[in-house]
């Protein structure tokens, strides 16, 4: 096992070992959360030297390592990372230390403690690495139904009103979409054992025997993973679950959810759809893009129409899941390209604007649009910094989501013109969902109950322009100051980005059979 | 009409353009300074209050002075070597897309730097005075900044993507300084509304750059330009409609004209700046730029001409209804850059009049406007023209610039306008057959409007009786009108003189039009049916008629401080924008509105049930799926699947039932 690959084990265990000693020390807030920062620090500093062995252009997955795990089905505990799950990793690393910062003061409901939170949260982080990192199948369908009990706990346990119902509903959805995708694993397992003599679930392995599996049969496979990618990174209609989760979950744990647990279903159709079953990902490409497009418009016109900040951001997402998925099966390496920096630009650009609709929820005791006004005027600071979050969120230039979605839109054109007009409506929606949200919390006079009675300072009584709101904290500026700098950096310099991405999302393409509608001369 | 390739300058395909050289190594810094000092000044916060509006004018025109130095340099070259380029960064490189951050420096783009850096300069020194009393004069400045170095990004750019970058950074800076009294919902609703309309044309210039990628494999300008003859016919008409959108939306054309007099909710050095002598001649600085393009399709230079010629038209006639100051300058603008973009859709015959029609302007329209904040400063913020009147002898300098760019606009022998509109109606009667006289003529007759709209503006406001001396603010005081400071009239002398003379500079010995050739190919003479004199004398004619006409309605009898509401239809339907924002409303927001709300009831109440049904279907599906498999393992498997489902789906149904 090469060094590299201790790296990359170390990175799930250390999370993991993290999420046992805060538990134990969960007694003392400050005790809990010093600790729980103090290991994502780690954690981040692993994620930047697995980063730096990672070799782009090099082997296929790197940092692999394999132990047998339950031999007589051949099930592995085997992991590795390629371009595109080491980009997820990364992104994982960056938001947790910023959640944790977030959540510094965070007041679970009673009977709980923020040390418990913060432990099941490194958990996930933990889990959420394993996912990304295994290139086993079982072992993946097995890591993505256990991720899903500390998710369950962190929105049922410290949720909102309606967190047990939206707990379950996750839970259910999520659950039944992997089972579907278990019986398909199950299938490429038989077909493998019938072929070759003996079963494996090894990625790489089923890679090379599934390629020449009879269409109807990749078919019916393809869709069992596609039922359980489908709901993960909701495309509508598969998406309901969504914004229940996303807005009853406590925003740093809906920052997670939506950041980086979605992707999982982005990432599945990439590294298992695509490979797996390349001749059913063609055939059932438009398909699944009708899909896409429609999320695109559906979830952007549903943004519009949201009252709750934090509901519409979940709206937000599907639109942008729909962006992603519509990159992933246009079948073009500028497009896939596009959709994997998008998975990694959206987990920066929505966090940051969830958090801070969190800041503003924090001074203003509700999360209804309406219940605000005038805010830019109260916190220049906070307004400042929620339209540059705003302002990537619509995908300006200059920014780190402009990249990713020009990339998803240009790609996705030589092949499929009519879906990417269509779908580049979604940049006016966006434009207005953004604004008009920016328009009614932060322009305009300054008016909001709330705003008053959360600080109800003197002349606070009838004239909220003089409430004492305070603007952002050093601590609240030290939690966004990092993703301000990736918004601005990756939107002006993507090119790290893109260079570790783009030989991953070659070899995608030369596993899903298809190869680029456009050369460097022109069209074909 | 002949295709056009023929017309283009004999440098423009030949070969890739030189690198940048000498002191163009550091162009860059164009774009860096005033990055710079927007950055300082929005990062810095109320510390740097106290110099920080120094800081804005400093670096704008250290802009300025570092763009002169590039032009005269520049102008060493022969005429071939005056395109160059300076590369700086591999900016979106995945496979064939290599997107290449760099800089172009070529004729068009250096008269741009000028202007921009030039007006800007002038403008964020008046900006110290008009702004002297705003607590956040600091932030101002930043986003003049940022605008200005959007602006000179958009224009010194070397490919279409980088295009787009300056292009919705210079949107973003209309958006902040158009909302920069947002606790005005009025202001607040039109900077939206000029983002909102900006990124319909956005998302026409986008497709219009994915076409050129999936054609050709790259968006730089240097490659689509000399391989421009790889495109089918109907992708280039595509592309000539789409970029066309793009123009329209960004430079207020026809149908997407309405954010731009919204706009003027934003103080008024940005009105002058952004939304008259820059930002809003982006248009035509994209077709012109774009112009290989343009020159392989009649059907599409043809579409730009109408939407050209419409828009003037059209602005004009609204132009004379309202009795918002700024409104009726709003108004003008739209007009007169219609006259742009009708220039530029002459193609070979037109794209370098366009240009110096867009340079003059530039020089009279924000003298117009920072005219029309002198006298707004004067009065306590009234925007009113029915409630001024009489002001020439209370702030003659004011007057006289005004008075100056005045003439300009109308086209006054001798003065700029005269030279660079004059040049347009000549031209668009030379276009062959029915166009010359349809184009001409709108040009021609939207100039007699012209006339009459802004002598109406100029006597109501500066002559007639002093309405104001009976009226009081909202507030109840009285008015005093004064003259501006000297740091607010300096930079109106200066562009009253641009005003007055920039025409004749640009077009004696075609000094302007010659410069451009390396970026535009040479201007190609048009031959109408009418002689250049003839039009000359018509266009005269037509001036001093609407002005005549202005002086019987207005001038001649005492204006009315209320608007008279019992008018007629035509005035009437000028008053409502001509229809457009109603149109707007029903069509698209109102409809908008109504699907968003049908789609959060059904979202809510519908698509549960609906994927409860599905799950139900695909257990009806996985029996069917075992009758197509066989084998021991595999529909031990199957009916696991079918077995979960029937279990999830139950749950499902009690749970949420």
């Amino acid at each position: 096992m090469t060094t590299s690959a201790v790296l990359l084990l170390a990175l799930m265990a250390v999370p993991v070992v993290g999420a046992v000693i805060v538990a134990l020390v969960r007694g003392s807030d400050v005790a809990a959360r010093g600790t729980a920062l103090g290991f994502s620090f780690i954690e981040l500093a692993l994620a930047a030297a697995v980063w730096a062995s990672y070799q782009p252009g090099g082997a296929r997955l790197q940092m692999v390592s394999s132990a047998d795990w339950i031999a007589p089905v051949g099930v592995h505990l085997s992991f590795g990372v390629d371009g595109i799950a080491l980009v997820m990793v990364a992104v994982i690393a960056l938001l947790v230390p910023i959640v944790i910062g977030f959540s510094w003061n965070f007041q679970p409901p009673t009977g709980r403690s923020l040390g418990s939170f913060l432990s099941l949260l490194l958990l996930q982080q933990g889990l959420m690495v394993g996912v990304f990192a295994a290139t086993d199948v079982f072992l993946f369908y097995v890591l993505f139904e256990i991720m899903l009990i500390p998710m369950y706990f962190l929105i049922g346990g410290y949720g909102g009103q309606r967190r047990q119902y939206a707990a379950v509903k996750f839970f259910l959805y999520s659950f039944l979409g992997g089972l579907l995708m278990l019986a398909s694993a199950i299938g490429a397992y038989v077909y493998a054992a019938d072929k070759t003599g003996s079963g494996t679930f090894d990625w790489q392995t089923l890679v090379g025997v599934m390629r020449d599996a009879p269409l109807s049969l990749q078919i019916w496979l393809f869709l069992g993973f596609f039922a359980a990618f489908a709901i993960k990174a909701p495309l509508v209609p598969f998406h309901t679950w969504l914004p229940d989760a996303a807005s009853e979950a406590p925003i740093g744990v809906a920052v997670i959810l939506v950041g980086v647990l979605d992707k999982v279903g982005t990432f599945g159709f990439l590294r298992y759809n695509l490979a797996l079953f390349p001749a059913a990902s063609q055939e059932l490409a438009p398909w699944v893009l009708a899909l896409a497009v429609a999320g695109v418009l559906y979830g952007a016109l549903l943004a519009v129409g949201q009252r709750d900040m934090q509901r519409m951001i979940a709206y937000v997402s599907i639109s942008h899941f729909g962006f992603i998925a519509l990159g992933i099966f246009a079948f073009s390496s500028q497009a896939q390209a596009g959709a994997v920096t998008y998975m990694v630009n959206h987990s920066i650009a929505t966090g940051m604007l969830l958090l801070l609709i969190g800041m503003v929820a924090a001074r203003g005791g509700s999360r209804l649009i309406s219940d605000y006004g005038g805010m830019a005027r109260v916190t220049p600071v906070l307004g400042g910094l929620f339209l540059v979050a705003g302002l990537t969120t619509l995908s300006l230039p200059g920014t780190n989501s402009f990249i990713s979605e020009f990339l998803v839109l240009l790609g996705s054109f030589p092949r499929e013109p009519v879906f990417t007009v269509v779908a580049a409506l979604g940049m006016v929606l966006a434009a207005l969902y953004v604004l008009w949200l920016y328009q009614r919390v932060f322009h305009g006079p300054v008016r909001g109950t709330a705003l008053v009675e959360a600080a109800p300072g003197p002349g606070a009584v009838g004239d909220p322009a003089r409430a004492e709101v305070p603007d952002l904290s050093k601590r609240e500026l030290v939690v966004l100051a990092p993703l301000v700098v990736a918004v601005l950096g990756l939107g002006v310099y993507p090119k790290p980005l893109l260079d570790v991405v783009t030989p991953s999302v070659g070899a995608t393409m030369t596993e899903a059979g298809v190869t680029d509608p456009v050369t460097a001369q022109g069209g074909k | 009409m002949t295709s056009g390739i023929a017309a283009q300058g004999p440098y423009f395909l030949a070969a890739s353009p030189l690198p940048a050289e000498g002191i163009a190594q550091h162009a860059w810094l164009l774009i860096a300074l005033p990055a710079f000092g927007a950055a300082v000044l929005l990062l810095g916060g109320r510390r740097t209050n106290a110099w920080g509006h120094l800081l804005g004018c400093a670096t704008v025109l250290a802009a300025f002075g570092y763009g002169l130095a590039l032009f005269l340099s520049a102008g060493a070259f022969g005429e071939a070597a005056r395109v160059r380029e300076l590369s700086l960064f591999s900016w979106i490189p995945v496979n064939a897309l290599q997107v290449d951050f760099g800089l172009r420096l070529d004729p068009l783009s250096l008269v741009f730097v000028l202007l921009v850096t030039g007006v800007g300069a002038l403008i964020h020194i008046y900006s110290i005075g008009y702004m002297a009393h705003d607590p956040n004069r600091r932030k101002f400045f930043a986003y003049l900044n940022l605008f200005v170095a959007a602006m000179l990004l958009l224009v010194l750019g070397n490919s279409f993507v980088s295009l787009y970058f300056g292009w919705e950074g210079v949107g973003l800076a209309s958006y902040l300084l158009i909302a920069f009294w947002h606790h005005r919902p009025a202001a607040a609703t039109a900077a939206k509304k000029a983002f909102l309309m900006n990124r319909v044309g956005d998302v026409g210039l986008a497709l219009a750059i994915f076409i050129m990628f999936a054609q050709l494999g790259t968006t730089q300008y240097t490659e689509v330009f000399a391989r421009a003859g790889e495109f089918s016919s109907a992708q280039l008409v595509a592309l000539t409609l789409l970029i066309l959108l793009g123009a329209a939306g960004k430079s207020g054309q026809f149908p997407l004209q309405a954010w731009l007099p919204d706009a003027m909710e934003g103080p008024t050095p940005v009105s002058a700046l952004i939304h008259a002598a820059t930002m809003v001649t982006a248009g035509v600085y994209l077709i012109a730029r774009a112009n290989p393009i343009y020159n392989l399709t009649a059907d599409g230079r043809l579409a730009v001409m109408a939407i050209g010629a419409i828009t003037l038209l059209l602005g004009a006639i609204i132009g004379c209804a309202y009795d918002d100051f700024k409104k009726v300058l709003a108004y003008s603008t739209v007009s007169q850059i219609g006259y742009m973009i009708l220039a530029v859709g002459l193609g070979p015959f037109g794209y370098a009049l366009g240009i110096m029609h867009l340079l003059t302007h530039g020089f009279f329209k924000a003298g117009l406007f920072l005219g029309a904040g002198s006298v707004m400063h004067g009065m306590n913020d009234e925007g009113n023209i029915r409630r001024l009147g009489g002001l020439w002898r209370y702030m003659p300098i004011t007057f006289a610039t005004w008075g100056l760019a005045y003439l300009a606009l109308i086209g006054f022998p001798g003065l700029s306008g005269f030279f660079s509109k004059d040049a347009i109606i000549e031209a668009a009667f030379g276009q062959a057959g029915w166009r010359g006289w349809v184009f001409g003529g709108a040009a021609l007759l939207g100039a007699g409007i012209t006339a009459f709209y802004m002598t109406r503006l100029m006597l109501m406001v500066f002559f007639g009786k002093e309405r104001w001396r009976e009226l009081r603010t909202e507030d109840g005081r009285e008015y005093h009108p004064h003259e501006s400071p000297l740091v607010m009239t300096v930079p109106m002398i200066l562009l009253a003189l641009g005003s007055v003379g920039a025409g004749f500079f640009f077009a004696q010995g075609h000094r302007l039009t010659g410069y451009l050739a390396p970026s535009l190919g040479g201007l190609q003479e048009a031959h109408g049916p009418l002689p250049a004199l003839a039009i000359t004398g018509l266009t005269i004619t037509l001036v001093a008629l609407g002005a005549l006409v202005a002086w019987l309605v207005v001038g001649r009898r005492p204006v009315p401080v209320e608007r008279p509401e019992r008018v007629s239809l035509p005035v009437r339907a000028a008053r409502a924008d001509l229809y457009a924002n109603a149109v707007n409303e029903t069509l698209v927001a109102r409809t908008g509105t109504w699907l968003a709300r049908a789609l959060v009831f059904l979202d809510n109440r519908g698509v549960d049930g609906l994927v409860n049904g599905i799950a139900a279907l695909l257990g009806g599906s996985s029996s069917r799926l075992r009758r197509l498999q066989t084998g021991f393992v595999r529909s031990y498997a199957l009916s696991m699947l079918g077995g979960s489902v029937l279990v999830i789906a139950a749950l499902m149904v009690v749970r949420f039932a």
